[in-house]
């Protein structure tokens, strides 16, 4: 980590977006990471993605569970309120916010022990449920602040820092999430800013359940030969499927494809999805087919990245559970309490 | 003659039925005016084994359990012995003689009823053959005890309301059993029911529901919660109640989300998440589920987050008596999770108090921005209990507690999450979303200062732990006081009880008085304990502390946060999973003075 504190100072030309932010104004505190983790650079591509979608920050809630990845909410959006909970529980801690107040944007950053040990249950329950937010998993194959033990989502095949075998299968958290219903699911790489960034935009703006499973190398535990979540390893077997541009509503699409390479998908609040197909063979809306083929590809010692299921149709939680398009938490006496006529009647039927 | 005051116990097969008839029976007793109590007590089954459903009629308004059985309705032959068993000398027992006709006692009265015959005759089904027994029990016990047929005719009517087939069969079982009595013995018998108004404007509810109805009232909005008894009917009642008084009008969509976890930890997690974001949030469980929460309590506390949390306690330790009631989660919910913590614990003794205690709970959550855990029981909370009305002043607000809003951010230099404005330990807090620019900050259970910023500081973690026990202290003046026995006489001897405990002690106190042992009383209501329960033990020589635990945890409680030297309370034990009889008390206390010692007394005694 560095120990030099952030300047304050702004440049005056810094870009600004429509709200009159610049980047800064989406910075977090100074990283305490590991120089050159993978985790900052998801935090950048966080900023990048709320700065261009000119979200106003303090709209926005952030929520972790515990570990490095955890720990990163600090380091973006310091006007939003953040919730640091406790391990392997972010996902609960997250529904019960979605609950109480449907005007925020809610973004829950995790790790693969936070999600693919301690909190697997929730995380697949917060699936099944559509809770609606953006879920990242930073997917380093380690645990890293306990100093190096293998995670779930570790490769059988990547061998430890000192040469230790791997004896047990991995956990897909991008396959799971298709699985168990997610409406959009993602694999990205905090080394791939171009690909990640978009994908941030549009998982922020997808209303439902959207994961992104962003592979981010542990320069001090996992970075080694013959770990297949390092810089070098993912970089050489990276297979991107499908490139997603994000498109404001305002905005013409003005490059032209030929037919079939391009999907357009229109988003919840009307912007676009332009997604091009780097196979041709690839279907997003086919979860059958999206899983077989990154278990193939798998099998081939590759890793698919890029949006991987989209599924702009079902409802999310609250739509679920039918409730009210107001905030729960604006609520008063007035719309929440009964009179005191409903009570005595209450009373009279209980006699 | 035992016209208003007598027990009448019905063991049945599990699984058959018998619940909702008995219930019946329970309740026509209610409304002919007079205070009843049903205790169902059922074992952990669906279906096959024993299960007993007790009705205490009491005029005098006695409605703690009481043992020596007036009239038994033996229906099960796994029970038969010890039914037959627990029956007074002079009593009854009712039971169907197409099977059963051989009787050890000759100091109590059968009365056989071919009850399978003549409802075999009249139905074919076979689980109408079943359900249809039971209502014709009930048609005799009409005959035998005087019950007025017009009032069960009318609830059988008000509960099979539009089904028309429905009411007329259950009308001729119910004809069935009452005429064949009314014909073959001579009706009523000594025991009997005669129409009275010493119920009052009184109320027949579970305290499950009358606490689903207290966080209706409340203006709770988030509920989540995982299956577990005793707690379930608590979320039910809430989602039942919820989906008659909380749909919005114009869209018919509901201002409330309701949310059957996977787990409590899950469940408990929701519930913080929601407090965090502005929603009054609970959840409902019992000990298991308290000790899966613990880390999530231990957060909420720390994190300074509101959450009210329902515990209808059952018999423990681990899976324990699941179906049967006890007080044992005291000290695990007063000090619920790791490190230094303390939690306010709410004890009902009633479902009235379940009703109101739920609404005190979402305003001390949100006032002292802590988890508030209300300590129910299932004898409270799946029995139906003669209390009064549900309450509620009119004119109270919810307590939001210190919360800011835009222009309070703006009025502010700088915002602390955590600093100590008004020196009651209560700091402000902001919602998301709140304010563009002030008032964010970082919720974490790791150590922090009082602007929330990480920190390994010691210094600053001690102040912010010594601000936590300020707050603990302040809670302290806030919480309900706890009530004294009418008789409080200034005797040597105290009573400190509560929760369902209570329902027994008016009973045993008399009985205590009758063997000219005087005792003063006192029932706590809440903890931290406010400073006159100190004043209480210290007013009293010896004080027993009764309570359905085996290792005395109330008292533990009042010795570690009162100072108190352990000699002067003395404990009285109850914790065989059923409800409190004032005749054990009684005795206990008895035994305990007799000695002249500070042993205390308890089941195993």
């Amino acid at each position: 980590m560095s120990f030099v504190s952030k300047p304050r100072f702004h440049h005056p030309r810094l870009p600004r977006n429509s709200l009159g932010l610049t980047r800064r104004d989406y910075e977090g505190a100074m990283s305490t990471l590991c120089a050159g983790c993978g985790h900052d650079s998801v935090s950048a591509a966080i900023v990048e993605a709320c700065f261009e979608l000119d979200l106003p920050a303090h709209r926005l809630a952030k929520l972790s569970g515990i570990g490095c990845s955890s720990k990163t909410p600090t380091y973006f959006l310091s006007k939003s309120h953040g919730f640091n909970s406790v391990h392997g529980r972010m996902a609960s801690v997250a529904t019960g916010a979605n609950l109480a107040n449907c005007d925020l944007t809610y973004v829950g950053v995790s790790g693969d022990g936070d999600t693919a040990s301690i909190g697997l249950g929730q995380f697949a329950h917060a699936v099944r449920r559509q809770v609606d937010m953006l879920y990242v998993v930073e997917n380093n194959g380690t645990y890293g602040l306990t100093k190096g033990q293998f995670s779930a989502t570790n490769d059988r095949v990547s061998v430890g820092r000192k040469g230790q075998r791997n004896a047990f299968e991995a956990i897909d958290l991008a396959v799971m999430a298709i699985q168990l219903g997610a409406s959009f699911v993602a694999r990205g790489f905090s080394g791939d800013k171009d690909q990640l960034v978009p994908l941030i935009k549009a998982a922020l703006t997808h209303k439902g359940f959207a994961f992104i499973d962003v592979i981010s190398p542990c320069v001090t535990f996992n970075n080694h030969y013959g770990s297949t979540k390092s810089f070098e390893f993912v970089r050489d077997h990276e297979h991107s499927v499908l490139a997603t541009d994000y498109v404001p509503y305002h905005e013409t699409i003005t490059a032209s494809y030929a037919e079939g390479e391009v999907i357009d998908v229109t988003l919840h609040n009307q912007c676009r999805l332009r997604l091009r197909k780097l196979d041709s063979d690839y279907d997003p809306g086919d979860p059958v087919g999206a899983v077989r083929y990154i278990m193939d590809r798998q099998a081939q010692g590759e890793v698919v990245t890029g949006l991987l299921y989209l599924d702009t149709g079902d409802e999310d939680l609250r739509g679920k559970l039918e409730m009210t398009s107001r905030p729960l938490n604006s609520l008063d006496e007035d719309a929440l309490r009964p009179s005191p006529e409903v009570l005595e009647a209450i009373n009279v039927s209980l006699r | 003659m035992k016209t208003n005051e007598f027990v009448l116990k019905f063991a049945n097969v599990n699984g058959s039925g018998s619940a909702s008839a008995n219930a019946l029976v329970a309740r026509a007793i209610f409304r002919m005016g007079v205070p009843v109590a049903p205790k169902n007590i059922f074992p952990s089954n669906i279906q096959g084994l024993p299960t007993w459903f007790e009705v205490r009629a009491s005029a005098r308004g006695y409605l703690g359990r009481r043992e020596g059985i007036d009239l038994m309705v033996a229906m099960n032959p796994q029970s038969w012995d010890d039914d037959i068993a627990s029956i007074v000398p002079g009593g009854y027992v009712l039971y169907d003689n197409t099977f059963i006709q051989k009787f050890e006692r000759s100091d109590i009265t059968p009365i056989g009823v071919p009850l399978t015959r003549l409802v075999n005759k009249r139905f074919e089904i076979p689980r109408e053959r079943q359900l249809f027994k039971n209502v014709a029990y009930v048609g005799v016990l009409s005959a035998l005890l005087d019950i007025d047929v017009g009032i069960l005719e009318e609830m059988i009517a008000r509960q099979f309301r539009g089904k028309d087939d429905a009411i007329r069969a259950n009308l001729e079982a119910l004809a069935i059993g009452r005429n064949y009595t009314l014909e073959t013995f001579d009706c009523p018998l000594d025991v009997r029911v005669e129409a009275s108004d010493a119920v009052g404007d009184s109320i027949m509810i579970e305290g499950n529901a009358a606490a689903g109805l207290g966080c209706l009232f409340a203006g709770a909005t988030v509920a989540a919660w995982y299956p577990i008894t005793p707690s379930t009917s608590l979320a039910e009642a809430f989602e039942r109640y919820c989906s008659r008084y909380r749909i919005e009008e114009e869209t018919g969509r509901r201002a409330y989300a309701i949310v059957q976890a996977e787990d409590e930890l899950a469940a408990i997690g929701m519930a913080i998440g929601a407090g965090w974001n502005g929603a009054r949030a609970f959840t409902a469980t019992s000990g298991p589920g308290i000790s899966l929460m613990g880390e999530f309590l231990g957060l909420a506390y720390f994190a300074e987050i509101p959450v009210v949390l329902f515990n209808i306690q059952r018999g423990g330790p681990s899976t324990g008596m699941p179906t049967r009631t006890q007080q044992s989660d005291i000290i695990s919910c007063a000090y619920a999770s790791h490190g230094d913590t303390r939690h306010v614990l709410l004890f009902p003794a009633d479902p009235a108090e379940c009703f109101e205690f739920a609404i005190e709970a979402f305003d001390l959550a949100e006032r002292v921005q802590t988890p508030v855990i209300v300590m129910s029981d299932l004898d409270i909370g799946m029995n139906d209990w003669t209390t009064r009305p549900l309450a509620m002043d009119p004119d109270r607000r919810f307590d939001r507690g210190k919360v800011l809003d835009a222009d309070g951010l703006d009025a502010l230099e700088r915002f602390g999450r955590y600093l100590d404005v008004d020196g009651d330990g209560i700091p402000y807090r902001t919602w998301p979303g709140t304010h563009p620019e002030k008032g964010a900050f970082f919720s974490r259970g790791t150590s922090h200062d009082e602007y929330a910023g990480y920190t390994e500081d010691g210094t600053v973690n001690v102040r912010v732990m010594e601000r936590l026990l300020r707050k603990f202290d302040t809670a302290r003046s806030l919480v309900p006081a706890p009530v004294y026995g009418q008789d409080t006489l200034g005797a040597t001897l105290g009573l400190i009880h509560f929760g369902s405990t209570g329902a027994a002690i008016p009973e045993a106190l008399e009985m205590l008085t009758n063997r000219r042992i005087h005792v003063d009383s006192m029932r706590l209501r809440s903890f931290p304990f406010p400073a006159e329960v100190a004043d209480f033990i210290r007013a009293h020589e010896k004080v027993f502390v009764v309570e359905q635990n085996r290792d005395g945890q109330m008292r533990s409680l009042l010795i570690n946060e009162c100072d108190i030297d352990p000699a002067r309370l003395v404990p009285i034990l109850i914790f065989d999973g059923f409800p409190v009889t004032a005749t054990r008390v009684t005795e206990l206390i008895a035994a305990a003075v007799g000695h002249g010692s500070a042993a205390g007394g308890s089941e195993a005694a």
